[in-house]
C-alpha cells in the first residue's frame, strides 16, 4: 500500500514492521518524530514491544546493548549531539558485536548550536566499527531498516541507518508500505548465538586482557587484538552479506539494485559526481540539465560507507576523466573524508593501471545552508571544464 | 500551466494547517495519477502565529529535487494579513496564480501580471459549522476552482479522509462552499 | 596454536573458579568459616548465603556448609566483611603450615 508520510514516519514504519522488541530514545530534533510515533504505536497496540523512556542518548544505547545482549531486537534513533553523546558506548555495541538498528537522522554538530541537516555527524563516528547506509528517499529509508536487521543480525554487527534531517525527515512523499507477512518472510525472529540467561551467568565484555587466555573450560579465548581483528575482518566479508540481503529483498519485494552504490546515467559519462544521500537524487537533476549541453556527466550515490565498497566503486569509476565528490561533512584540517575514502580506493585498485582519474571535493549544505540545484549544476559544469577544486571547495558560501 | 509538474507555495501561520492542506492536495495529486509528489515545510521554525511556509511540488514523474520551490505556479495565502509581512508572490512565475483567503472585497485587490481567487475562507467555515480560524479545508475548495488541478471530488475524498476522527462533513462543507463562492479574475 | 576457532566473537567469561589462573597463592590472609555463628549451619537450612552472593570470584558454594575453594579464593575478604554474623574472619595465611596448605 502506497501512503504520502513523512521520512520519520518511514522508519518507524519500518521498526514496527520488523517487530522490534524494545524500544529506547531520547528526542533530539529533527529525529523526535520517530520515537513519538513509536510510542503511539505501542501505546494504541499496534506494536508489541516495550518502551523504555530515558534520560540521555548514553542511556537510550545502554538500553538497547542491555536489551539486546538477552537476545531482543532492540532499536533506537538519534541526531547530532544526541548521537556524539552516545560515542562510547557506539564503540561498546560494534566490540560486543550487538546487531543493533539505529536511525541517525542526520543533523549538524554543534557549536555553533544548529539543527539543519549536514553529515558532520554520522561521518564523526566512521571509525567505530558499525555499518552506516544511506538513504535517498522515504522508500530507502524503510527498506534499509528492514534489510538492516536482517544484515545486522547475519554479521553480529550494528548499523546506523542514516538519512538528511528535514529534507527527508520532515518532508511528505509517497511510499510503499509492504504487507507484514512479506517482512515476516524476509526477516526470522532474532535468535542470538547467545543471550543473557540467569541459569548460566556469565560476564560480558569485562576486562580483556592484551594477550590470549585459558578460560574456564580451560579452551583458549581471544586477547582484545583477536575481538577487534574478528570485528574489521567481519565487517570486510558483511559486503558480501550485504548483497545478500538486497538479493533476498528484491526476490520478496520487487524492488533493489546494486547493494553499495546507485549510480545514474554512469555508463557513457566522463565525469561522475559521488556523494551519500538525498543530495545524490538532487544532483540527478543536475545531471539531467548537462547531458541536454551535451555534458557527458553522471552521479553514483554510495549506499554504504561503512564497511566501504572500495572495489564496487573503483570499478565504478574505472577509465572516468574525472570524480567530483559531494560532501555535507569535512574532516576539519583536510578534505571530507568520504573524498580521502574515494581517493583510497582508487589508488588501491586502480594504480597499477596507469590512470588515475581527477578527484574534486565540494562541501555543501553545511549546517543547513539551502543547496540550489542551479548552483550544483554550474558547480559540476564548472568541474568537468577545468580542476577548480584543489581544496575542498565550498558552495554557496558567502564569506 | 504546465500540469506536468506544478509547484504551489502555500503561506500560512504555524498552527492555520497549511501542512495538513497541503498533503491533502498531495495525496489526491497521487491519487489522481501524479508519481511525484513531494511536500516540505520550512524547516525548524514553526511557532504558533508566526508566518510559515511549505512547498509542494506535483510532477508525472519521480521528484528527485526536494530543494525549495523557487518559482511558484501557485501560491495559496491562507491569511491576508500576512501580505503586510511576507512577500508572497516571491518568485511568481508571471501568470502565475494567487489564492487568497480574505475578507476584503475581491476589487479591492490588484496583482498585475498574475491570477488571483479569493474567497471568505474565515466566514465560511464558521458557516460549515467549523471552529473559528479552521480554513485549511475551506481554502483547498478555492484552490480547485482556482486552478481546475484535480476536481473537486478527489479533494472532499482526500479531507473526509484526513479529518475521517474529527468532524468530516463540516470540513468537506467548507471546501464545498468555499469552491462555490471563489471569486477568479484570469 | 590460535583462537581462531573459539566458540565465540566477543569476550565472555563465565561464572567459576580459574578464569585467571590459580588465583589461590596471591593470597595473604584466608577466610576461615566459624560453623557455630553460620547461619546455614546453626539452622541446618539453606539461608542467608550472603558470602555466595559477594563472592567476586565465585569460589564459595551453595551448600550447608558453605565451602571455600582456596585453590582461587584471592583473600579479598569481602565474605568476611559482609557475613551478617561475622562467621568469616580472616587468618593470616603465614599461621598456616606448607602441611596445612597440601591438605586443602
Amino acid at each position: 500500500m502506497y501512503i504520502i508520510e513523512s521520512g520519520n514516519v518511514a522508519a518507524a514504519l519500518g521498526v514496527r514492521l520488523c517487530r522490534a522488541n524494545v524500544i529506547a530514545a531520547y528526542p533530539i530534533t529533527p529525529q523526535t518524530p520517530v520515537t513519538e510515533r513509536l510510542s503511539e504505536y505501542i501505546e494504541e497496540g499496534s506494536m508489541k514491544a516495550e518502551y523504555v523512556p530515558v534520560e540521555s542518548e548514553h542511556s537510550a544505547l545502554a538500553v538497547c546493548i542491555a536489551a539486546s545482549s538477552t537476545g531482543a531486537r532492540t532499536f533506537t534513533a538519534t541526531s547530532a549531539n544526541g548521537l556524539l553523546y552516545m560515542h562510547e558506548q557506539i564503540h561498546w555495541a560494534a566490540g560486543a558485536r550487538l546487531p543493533l538498528v539505529m536511525c541517525v537522522v542526520n543533523r549538524a554538530v554543534g557549536a555553533p548550536w544548529n539543527i539543519w541537516n549536514d553529515h558532520q555527524d554520522s561521518i564523526s563516528q566512521r571509525d567505530t566499527g558499525w555499518i552506516q547506509m544511506y538513504c535517498c528517499d522515504h522508500q530507502q529509508i524503510l527498506d534499509s531498516v528492514i534489510k538492516a536487521y536482517w544484515l545486522a543480525e547475519k554479521v553480529s554487527a550494528p548499523i546506523m541507518v542514516c538519512y538528511d534531517g528535514f529534507i527527508l525527515s520532515h518532508t511528505y512523499m509517497p511510499f510503499e508500505v509492504p504487507q507484514q507477512e512479506k517482512v515476516d518472510a524476509f526477516l526470522p525472529p532474532f535468535r542470538p548465538d547467545y543471550a543473557l540467561n540467569p541459569e548460566e551467568p556469565a560476564s560480558l565484555n569485562t576486562v580483556t586482557l592484551p594477550d590470549v587466555r585459558i578460560d574456564v573450560h580451560g579452551e583458549l579465548a581471544h586477547g582484545y587484538m583477536e575481538i577487534r581483528y574478528l570485528l574489521q575482518e567481519e565487517l570486510r566479508t558483511s559486503l558480501a552479506v550485504a548483497a545478500e540481503a538486497e538479493k533476498r529483498f528484491a526476490e520478496i519485494f520487487g524492488r533493489g539494485g546494486d547493494p553499495y552504490i546507485e549510480p545514474y546515467r554512469c555508463d557513457d559519462a566522463d565525469h561522475i559526481a559521488v556523494g551519500l544521500g538525498s543530495l545524490t537524487y538532487q544532483l540527478r537533476v543536475s545531471v539531467d540539465a548537462l547531458r541536454k549541453e551535451g555534458i557527458k556527466v553522471g552521479v553514483m550515490g554510495i549506499r554504504f560507507y561503512r564497511p566501504f565498497p572500495d572495489a564496487a566503486i573503483a570499478n565504478a569509476l574505472k577509465g572516468k576523466k574525472g570524480v567530483i565528490v559531494f560532501e555535507k561533512a569535512l574532516s576539519y584540517g583536510y578534505e571530507g573524508a568520504l573524498a580521502s575514502d574515494l581517493k583510497s580506493a582508487l589508488y588501491e585498485h586502480l594504480a597499477g593501471t596507469g590512470h588515475l582519474p581527477l578527484v574534486q571535493n565540494f562541501i555543501a549544505g553545511i549546517g543547513g545552508r539551502e543547496i540550489r540545484t542551479d548552483d550544483l549544476t554550474q558547480t559540476l559544469r564548472a568541474a568537468t571544464q577545468s580542476r577548480i577544486a584543489k581544496e575542498p571547495t565550498w558552495i554557496g558560501l558567502k564569506l | 500551466m504546465n500540469k506536468e509538474f506544478i509547484e504551489i507555495r502555500w503561506h500560512g501561520r504555524g498552527g492555520q494547517g497549511a501542512i495538513t492542506a497541503a498533503k491533502i492536495v498531495a495525496g489526491a495529486a497521487f491519487i489522481s495519477g501524479y508519481l511525484g509528489v513531494v511536500m516540505a515545510p520550512t524547516f525548524g521554525t514553526e511557532r504558533r502565529g508566526a508566518p510559515v511556509m511549505t512547498s509542494l511540488k506535483i510532477s508525472r514523474e519521480k521528484i528527485c529535487d526536494l530543494s525549495p520551490i523557487q518559482t511558484p505556479d501557485i501560491i495559496v495565502v491562507l491569511d491576508y494579513l500576512l501580505l503586510k509581512e511576507v512577500d508572497v508572490t516571491c518568485g511568481l512565475k508571471p501568470g502565475g496564480i494567487i489564492v487568497l483567503n480574505t475578507p476584503k472585497a475581491f476589487e479591492s485587490y490588484s496583482f498585475k501580471g498574475y491570477s488571483l481567487a479569493t474567497a471568505n475562507i474565515t466566514a465560511i467555515s464558521v458557516e460549515a459549522g467549523l471552529p473559528h480560524g479552521m480554513v485549511n479545508t475551506g481554502i483547498i475548495g478555492s484552490l480547485e476552482k482556482a486552478t481546475s488541478l484535480l476536481g473537486i471530488d478527489v479533494l472532499i475524498k482526500g479531507i473526509e479522509e484526513e479529518f475521517r476522527t474529527q468532524k468530516p462533513e463540516k470540513n468537506s462543507l467548507a471546501a464545498k462552499i468555499a469552491f462555490e463562492r471563489t471569486r477568479v479574475r484570469g | 596454536m590460535g583462537t581462531r576457532n573459539y566458540r565465540r566473537k566477543t569476550s565472555h567469561s563465565e561464572n567459576g573458579p580459574g578464569d585467571g589462573g590459580r588465583t589461590g597463592s596471591w593470597r595473604v590472609e584466608r577466610p576461615v568459616l566459624n560453623k557455630s555463628l553460620c547461619i546455614p549451619c546453626k539452622r541446618n537450612t539453606e539461608a542467608c548465603f550472603i558470602c555466595w552472593l559477594f563472592c567476586p570470584d565465585v569460589v564459595i558454594s551453595r551448600t550447608i556448609p558453605p565451602k571455600i575453594d582456596l585453590e582461587y579464593c584471592k583473600g579479598c575478604g569481602i565474605c568476611a566483611e559482609e557475613c551478617p554474623t561475622r562467621a568469616i574472619t580472616m587468618v593470616d595465611e603465614a599461621q598456616f603450615t606448607e602441611e596445612d596448605k597440601d591438605k586443602e
